[in-house]
């Protein structure tokens, strides 16, 4: 077997060498950062019942950027109460050509303030300015759009001629879009006439409490949605919470097991988005720039930290070597540092913890025997950083092909035959999504029909839409958000 | 036993477990009295064992790939096949609905006769659903994008204890008409219909392995189902009326994120039209996505 680590990489050199960008950072000034935040309960701004509050930094200098209140059982209790009463007295009771007025006026607001939006979670995310303000922020949006318009046809969704909503939804998410998974959750919520309780991310709080001082200028009725920041013990809090009807969770695998669990004998409707460890086939006959650009966005957009990257190549063994070469020039073009620097390609690593995560499993991959390789690239002195990497001579069982990284890490694998294409995407306890390059129709459509996998992209990848189903097979959860099958997580 | 004076002695029946086109005892060798609503003795039917369980699941496995990628034309006409045969079968079904559940015989008669008229209402779904809950995408984008509904693999049903037959079939037509392929625990203390529905199946064109039957106490075989890790769903149903085994297999089935359908308070009343539910609660909705451009 040819081994792709024995390709001969050009040394072309990159645009950084052929002439050096001068920093084109988008302005800071857009955002007005408060010292201290605290919780959005029943429309208003209230401090947390313990007192407790925590840091939130900006992961690319680790700059504190704000005091966060600390949400405890009991202000989980609260945000309970105050999402009951507006569900049983205000938002349930409003036509639902009404309640789309609001969400079509959250949508416009995140369209108008998208610049400060978009600044504000490159600061407490660590992500690209570019995709922060390309990807994240218009699709918040038109998610708010999409779903405002279903407020008021509910009755042709296909679940009866007069689905009701469940009650309270208790939503927790994660730190890798914050924003824009607050919108996956709220926006068909509320659509359905659900109220919510939404614990957005502990290192990635600020977006979620701009969104309530959004909510306030919408005018939306107090209650309708309430926003509670904190751990996860605070996400426990409203997951087990006696009072919420609905638990959505976007996050790892092993907080869902237990989400699960702790919902066992309840009557709560679950949905569940979440790990994944996608395969991204490339086979000999697929246009190979193209290819490489898939894969390069596949893994390394938003740092690697999406559920549903294609964190294994499965490259066809005939073009391995080929591959494998472009794919690090490309490597050597990607720019890391700054988010708000409109030209960076890869930003900061989240957390302290997440960087010390792909430190870990990055080192296992090595000990295990595959080769590491990553371009050389300075990375800023301060803040949390990892150079995009490629692993080769990597086998199914090593870990880092196995294992979620969410990080900037590829692992590469090869393959002779279809089926045996197939056959290693599969080998996974995962499902949410995959990837598949050939010039040839009918050879796509029969692996995407063998493929165990919520969401398959066939030349191109890590594509979103709000009206387009999204979620995992197996252990990537349960449910499907977007498109009319969103609707049915918040429906009876 | 000596004959009776006149007439001949009857041949009586072996019930025994389904399991992979073929008809086991269980591997354990045990097997316990079934007995009418009045008490009486019926039968003795095979007593399923955990390994046994397993074994169906692994039966189930392997009948997943060929069942699942059938053609939903081809699946329609084999669950059709199954309504066909049952109907030639519908005497001896009602005799042991008639003593199994303690119903006069005109109302076994009926339940049969649902039973049959169910798994043709199922049958028809097989090639329609897809149009149903699957569709194209309106993206904001250059892409074609659809979703299509999807198996989601081996699903574990725990059949109603009360309605033996109707029941049955209402639970187990649902699952194996998409292309799931199912393990299903019978009633316990009714499992005679089960047994013959199998013996329907294993001659109407179902492959085998694509519905697996046992036949036993729960407390054996369910906990196996639902904590197995290639179990992809489990359907609680049977469990209608005992929550706290319903909470406990439920928490068990979170290991790898089984879908669960959890039992209602009590076994609902089978004769009233089902909806999509328990179709589209076993299967998984695939997006694709392909660019469009010259």
């Amino acid at each position: 077997m040819t081994q792709p680590e024995d390709a001969p990489v050009p040394t072309r050199p990159g645009p950084a060498e052929v002439f050096a960008y001068a920093p084109a950072p988008e302005s800071r000034a857009v955002v007005d950062l408060r010292s201290s935040y605290g919780l959005f309960v029943d429309g208003r701004f209230v401090d947390a019942v313990g007192g407790g509050s925590f840091k939130t930094v900006n992961p690319a200098t680790e700059e504190v950027l704000a005091e966060v209140a600390e949400g405890t059982a009991e202000d989980v209790d609260l945000a309970v109460a105050a999402a009951r009463r507006a569900q049983t007295r205000v938002w349930s009771r409003m036509p639902g050509r009404e309640r789309a007025k609001y969400l079509f006026r959250i949508a416009r607001i995140l369209q108008e303030r998208s610049r400060e939006l978009a600044v504000l979670e490159s600061l407490d995310n660590g992500k690209p300015i570019r995709e922060s303000r390309d990807v994240d922020v218009p699709l918040a949006a038109q998610w708010f759009f999409y779903y405002a318009g279903w407020a008021d046809k509910l009755e042709h969704a296909g679940f009866g001629a007069a689905p009701q909503p469940l009650g309270v939804a208790g939503q927790v998410i994660p730190w890798n879009f914050p924003l824009l998974m607050l919108s996956w959750k709220v926006a068909p919520a509320l659509a359905c006439g659900n109220t919510v309780v939404l614990k957005p991310a502990e290192t990635t709080p600020l977006t979620a409490l701009l969104f309530a001082e959004i909510c306030r200028q919408a005018d939306l009725p107090p209650g309708v949605v309430n926003i509670v920041t904190g751990a996860g013990e605070t996400g426990r809090a409203v997951v087990a919470h006696p009072d919420v009807d609905k638990v959505a969770f976007t996050g790892s695998t092993e907080v869902g097991r237990q989400i699960a669990r702790t919902v066992a004998g309840t009557r709560k409707r679950v949905t569940l988005e979440l790990g994944g460890k996608a395969a991204n086939i490339v086979f000999d006959d697929a246009p190979v720039d193209q290819a490489v650009e898939g894969v390069v966005n596949g893994i390394f957009f938003n740092q690697g930290h999406v559920c549903c990257a294609g964190s294994r190549l499965l490259v066809q063994e005939s073009v391995a070597e080929d591959v494998l070469a472009r794919l690090k020039r490309r490597m050597g073009t990607l720019r890391v540092g700054d988010p708000l620097d409109k030209n960076t390609d890869v930003g900061a690593i989240n957390s302290a913890t997440q960087l010390a995560r792909i430190r870990e499993l990055s080192e296992v991959g090595e000990a295990e025997g595959a080769e590491r390789w990553s371009p050389s690239c300075t990375l800023p002195a301060h803040g949390y950083w990892f150079p995009p990497t490629v692993f080769t001579g990597v086998s199914q069982a090593h870990r880092i092909a196995r294992e979620e990284i969410f990080g900037p890490v590829l692992s590469v694998l090869t393959f002779r035959t279809p089926a045996e294409a197939v056959e290693k995407a599969n080998n996974t306890p995962y499902g949410l999504s995959a990837g598949i390059w050939s010039d040839k129709g009918s050879r796509i459509l029969w692996v995407v029909d063998r493929l165990r996998a919520g969401v398959v992209w066939a030349n191109t990848f890590n594509q979103f839409d709000p009206t387009s189903p999204f979620g995992g097979y197996q252990e990537s959860g349960y449910g499907r958000e977007g498109g009319r099958h969103g609707l049915e997580a918040y429906l009876r | 036993m000596t004959p009776p004076e006149t007439g001949r002695l009857d041949v009586r029946k072996t019930y025994k477990l389904y399991v992979g086109g073929a008809f086991p005892r269980s591997e354990s060798g045990r097997s316990y009295p079934v007995h009418d609503a009045k008490g009486r003795f019926l039968a003795n039917a095979a007593h399923a064992s955990r390994k046994d369980a397993r074994d169906a699941v692994q039966a189930a496995r392997k009948a997943f790939p060929g069942w699942s990628t059938r053609t939903p034309y081809n699946r329609g006409q084999v669950v059709y096949r199954v309504a066909e045969v049952l109907e030639g079968r519908r005497a001896q079904l009602a005799e042991e609905v008639q003593h199994g559940e303690g119903l006069s015989r005109r109302q076994a008669e009926t339940a049969v006769d649902a039973a049959v008229d169910r798994l043709v209402w199922y049958a028809g779904w097989a090639d329609k659903l897809a149009q149903v809950v699957g569709g194209t995408n309106p993206v904001a984008g250059p892409y074609f994008t659809f979703s299509v509904p999807e198996p989601t693999g081996v699903v574990a049903v725990l059949a109603p204890q009360g309605s033996s037959l109707l029941g049955l079939v209402s639970v187990l037509a649902p699952v194996v008409v998409t292309g799931n392929t199912a393990v299903v625990a019978a009633s316990a203390d009714r499992p005679l219909p089960a047994v013959t529905l199998a013996e329907v199946l294993a001659t109407s064109d179902v492959p085998g392995g694509v519905v697996n039957l046992l036949t036993g106490s729960l407390a054996d075989t369910a906990p196996t189902l639902a904590s197995h890790m290639d179990v992809n769903a489990v359907d609680l149903t049977g469990l209608a009326g005992d929550p706290e085994e319903a909470t406990r297999l439920e928490q068990l089935a979170a290991e790898n994120l089984k879908r669960v359908l959890r039992p209602p308070d009590a076994e609902p009343d089978w004769t009233t039209g089902p909806g999509l539910d328990r179709m589209t609660r076993f299967l998984e909705t695939k997006t694709v996505w392909h660019p469009v451009g010259v």
